[in-house]
């Protein structure tokens, strides 16, 4: 019996409708194809912020947060940013709802030296109207700059040793956070690879720690990055962030979104294309009409400008890990949906946001990411496509990116890939000067670019998917050289990619086609009659 | 070995060459003395501009024959005074981190101003520069004749210094560095493997957006 959620489509089927950057396209796909659909979205908790008391006042294996408080101590509150959740949510956001009822709780505690900081590691800095999304117009208007501002991991005196693992990883951190009598970290946890040792050890820390983990290394253990059982990068993580709560005393308050991606107006996105009403095939036609003839740019600002009406579905409050496991349970449960038997040929719409390019454009190195990274990467168990199999996706492949947010991403693409793909080759001989050049760490710091580094971890993300899957071929892209650097081939239509896929495929080939967004994740089971699987 | 370049005035200051020279206009030995110097400038204000329009070297040329009658050692003097006032505060938040990065690289790090040498020398102390390649006033019997001695650090020349220090210097100029905010610096930058646009004007930052160079905003706190 298979999940409501798998399809397989016959020869009436109506075509897919997938993402293509900010265009949606219509394929047809052969019948005998599984398509996998998101889940439908898990029901909002009805008083957000009655459950979010709730959640402090009852917390996992910690005191509630107001027998923490004392008058006169120093509190830092770390929060997620803007790459959480995707896209950005109407607001209130939940972050502003959390910290309003914190920021309380701390003054009604004669808590007044506290600072917020927003824990982008070496993501780029968010902007004001960004942090004002998220925060709030009041907490913006009383705290930013000075109590409310983004980390910077190369503030060198505003860094600090925290200790080190028996493995040698040394953790560095925040100095404030470190200083702090406690530190309360305000999650919002869209995906399994989110939250838990990562929101402090990895958000508040710079190249020094991160190099531990985000390395070619480490990704090619992560089977995938979204179960962290089987995550060598969740490993490595979870080690740091013990010797980090040894020292600094953390609170953590995690909350899970359902997956309401889209609103009423796309809500047809979420569904198999065959259910669809006459209505919301009109709507489809009217949206597919009006994006062909928007200039891409346009497209693109479109997109950017609706925020997702998520609603919240968890809270889960105290000691980290303790925490953490309840908000995996709640992430499983919207995103997992079980999938017997791998595929030889993957398909999947590229869409236009990535937790990297919030009011940017998805250029390349991030479209990789996507393809390789994230959409490979969400099973569990085993990959949806076998060892050597192809993935077909579809995008553009602009040759576009953002100057101010990823200049380092363009020398990444345009000189170092085309002398080596190797991420291993990379790692060895440009990550260090990547990770010193002084202009790159100036974008990084005063403005709003990514750290250098960024684009050497964006391409050791795709590290996993790249060791597994035998091709990549790209659908609609609308230059060669793009797909060239990345390793991908090309074709003109779905038709000649799947053509091209069956060459070296076995005669009757399983075609799968992941369905998103909204997200959803395989929870890969075997076949009775197969052994154990690569 | 590699090698960082710096232009000074809008790049790593927010002065420009009109600002120390006002300076020493306005600090001479006697009000008498200040007053027909700054009449002298202002008569001259004309020539400025258009000069300005035609190209930088043009300009120089002009402001400095403000200095025509000057003697050394008073122009020496008020350096470290003219630094401490004028330039010190003008310094960029991000410039002290900047060339910090440049010099953990193991870079020289050089100072490559039309400004005069007798500012840049204390200033490149201040920032942690290692060299200074900077205008030089020529003077006869230690009075300040008002012309520079060639060659003058400007537009397409500093280019051709830059080339000379790196083959004096063994630089590889490849792997070096460059930082300017003007675009009649571009001949600077573009002998370089590594050119930045730093607080550019408006044709510098569109021709960086071209090119895909960095573009540092260092007037900006993080």
């Amino acid at each position: 019996m298979t999940h409501p959620c798998v399809v397989t489509l016959d020869r009436k089927s109506a075509p897919r409708v997938l993402f293509a950057g900010n265009r949606l396209i219509e394929v047809d796909l052969p019948a005998g194809t599984r398509v996998i659909y998101p889940k439908p979205p898990l029901e909002g908790l009805r008083d957000p912020d009655a459950a979010i008391r709730y959640a402090i006042n009852h917390p996992y294996n910690r005191e509630p947060l107001y027998a923490l408080l004392r008058p006169g101590m120093k509190v830092v509150i770390a929060m997620d940013d803007i790459s959480l959740p995707l896209p950005p949510m109407k607001r209130p956001d939940v972050r502003e709802r959390v910290l309003t009822i914190v920021l309380q709780l701390l003054a009604d505690h004669g808590v007044d030296d506290f600072e917020m900081i927003i824990a982008t590691s070496v993501h780029r800095k968010m902007t004001g109207p960004e942090v004002r999304h998220i925060v709030g117009d009041k907490i913006f208007d009383a705290y930013w700059p000075k109590r409310l501002y983004n980390h910077d991991a190369e503030d060198r005196d505003n860094m600090a040793f925290v200790g080190e693992t028996d493995l040698g990883e040394r953790v560095v951190l925040n100095k404030k956070a470190v200083e702090a009598d406690l530190v309360i970290y305000v999650n919002l946890n869209l995906v399994p690879m989110d939250g838990g040792h990562k929101s402090v050890a990895v958000g508040l820390c710079g190249y020094e720690s991160l190099k531990a983990h985000h390395n070619p290394k480490v990704m090619r253990k992560c089977h995938s990055y979204m179960d962290p059982k089987t995550s060598e990068l969740n490993t490595v993580v979870e080690r740091m962030g013990k010797v980090t709560n040894k020292v600094l005393k953390v609170f953590t308050i995690e909350t899970t979104v359902n997956n309401r991606m889209f609103d009423r107006a796309l809500s047809f996105l979420h569904k198999n294309e065959d259910d669809w009403t006459g209505n919301e095939r009109l709507a489809f036609k009217g949206v597919q009409f009006a994006l062909d003839r928007t200039p891409a740019e346009a497209r693109q600002k479109i997109f950017e400008k609706v925020p997702s009406p998520f609603e919240l579905t968890g809270v889960f409050a105290g000691e980290t890990e303790a925490a953490h496991a309840h908000t995996l349970k709640r992430c499983f449960e919207q995103y997992c949906v079980p999938v017997e038997g791998q595929a030889d040929i993957l398909v999947c719409g590229i869409p236009y946001v990535s937790p990297y390019n919030i009011n940017a454009f998805l250029n390349p190195l991030l479209v990789q990411v996507m393809a390789q990274g994230y959409l490979f990467n969400m099973y569990r168990n085993q990959p949806l496509v076998k060892k050597g199999g192809t993935m077909i996706i579809t995008h553009p492949c602009t040759d576009r990116f953002d100057h101010a947010q990823h200049a380092p991403y363009v020398e990444f693409v345009h000189r170092l890939l085309p002398e080596t793909r190797d991420a291993m080759q990379l790692h060895k001989r440009f990550e260090a000067e990547f990770a010193q050049h002084p202009a790159y760490l100036q974008m990084y710091r005063r403005g709003n670019a990514y750290h250098p580094v960024h684009a050497f971890f964006m391409w050791y993300w795709g590290e996993a998917g790249r060791q597994h899957v035998g091709r990549v071929i790209v659908v609609g892209a609308d230059n060669g050289y793009i797909p060239q650097v990345l390793g991908y081939e090309t074709a003109r239509s779905m038709h000649e990619a799947l053509e091209m896929a069956k060459d070296g495929a076995p005669s009757s080939p399983q075609i799968t086609c992941m369905h998103l967004p909204p997200i959803v994740m395989a929870d890969m089971v075997m076949p009775r009659s197969h052994g154990a699987a690569t | 070995m590699a090698a960082s370049y710096f232009d000074v005035d809008g790049t790593l200051v927010r002065t420009n060459l009109v600002h120390p020279t006002l300076f020493y206009l306005l600090n001479q030995a006697t009000p008498a003395r200040t007053l027909a110097r700054l009449g002298g400038a202002l008569l001259r204000a004309p020539r400025l501009a258009l000069a300005e329009l035609r190209d930088r070297r043009a300009f120089n040329e002009e402001l400095y024959m403000l200095f025509r009658g000057m003697s050394e050692d008073r122009l020496h003097a008020l350096a470290d005074e003219a630094v401490d006032k004028v330039l010190r505060p003008a310094i960029y938040p991000g410039a002290r981190d900047l060339i910090r990065r440049c010099k953990d690289l193991g870079h020289e790090v050089v100072i490559c101003s039309g400004a005069l040498d007798f500012l840049m020398v204390p200033l490149a102390r201040e920032l942690g520069a290692d060299q200074v390649i900077a205008n030089r006033l020529e003077f006869h019997d230690r009075v300040a004749s008002g012309r520079m001695i060639p060659p003058v650090v400007a537009g397409p020349t500093k280019a051709l210094l830059i080339r000379e220090h790196a083959r004096r210097g063994g630089h590889d100029l490849d792997a070096s560095f460059a930082y300017s905010d003007s675009y009649s610096d571009v001949p600077m930058l573009s002998v370089v493997g590594h050119p930045s646009a730093v607080n550019p004007d408006a044709a510098l930052e569109r021709l960086a957006h071209a090119h895909r160079w960095p573009v540092v905003h260092l007037d900006r706190t993080p």
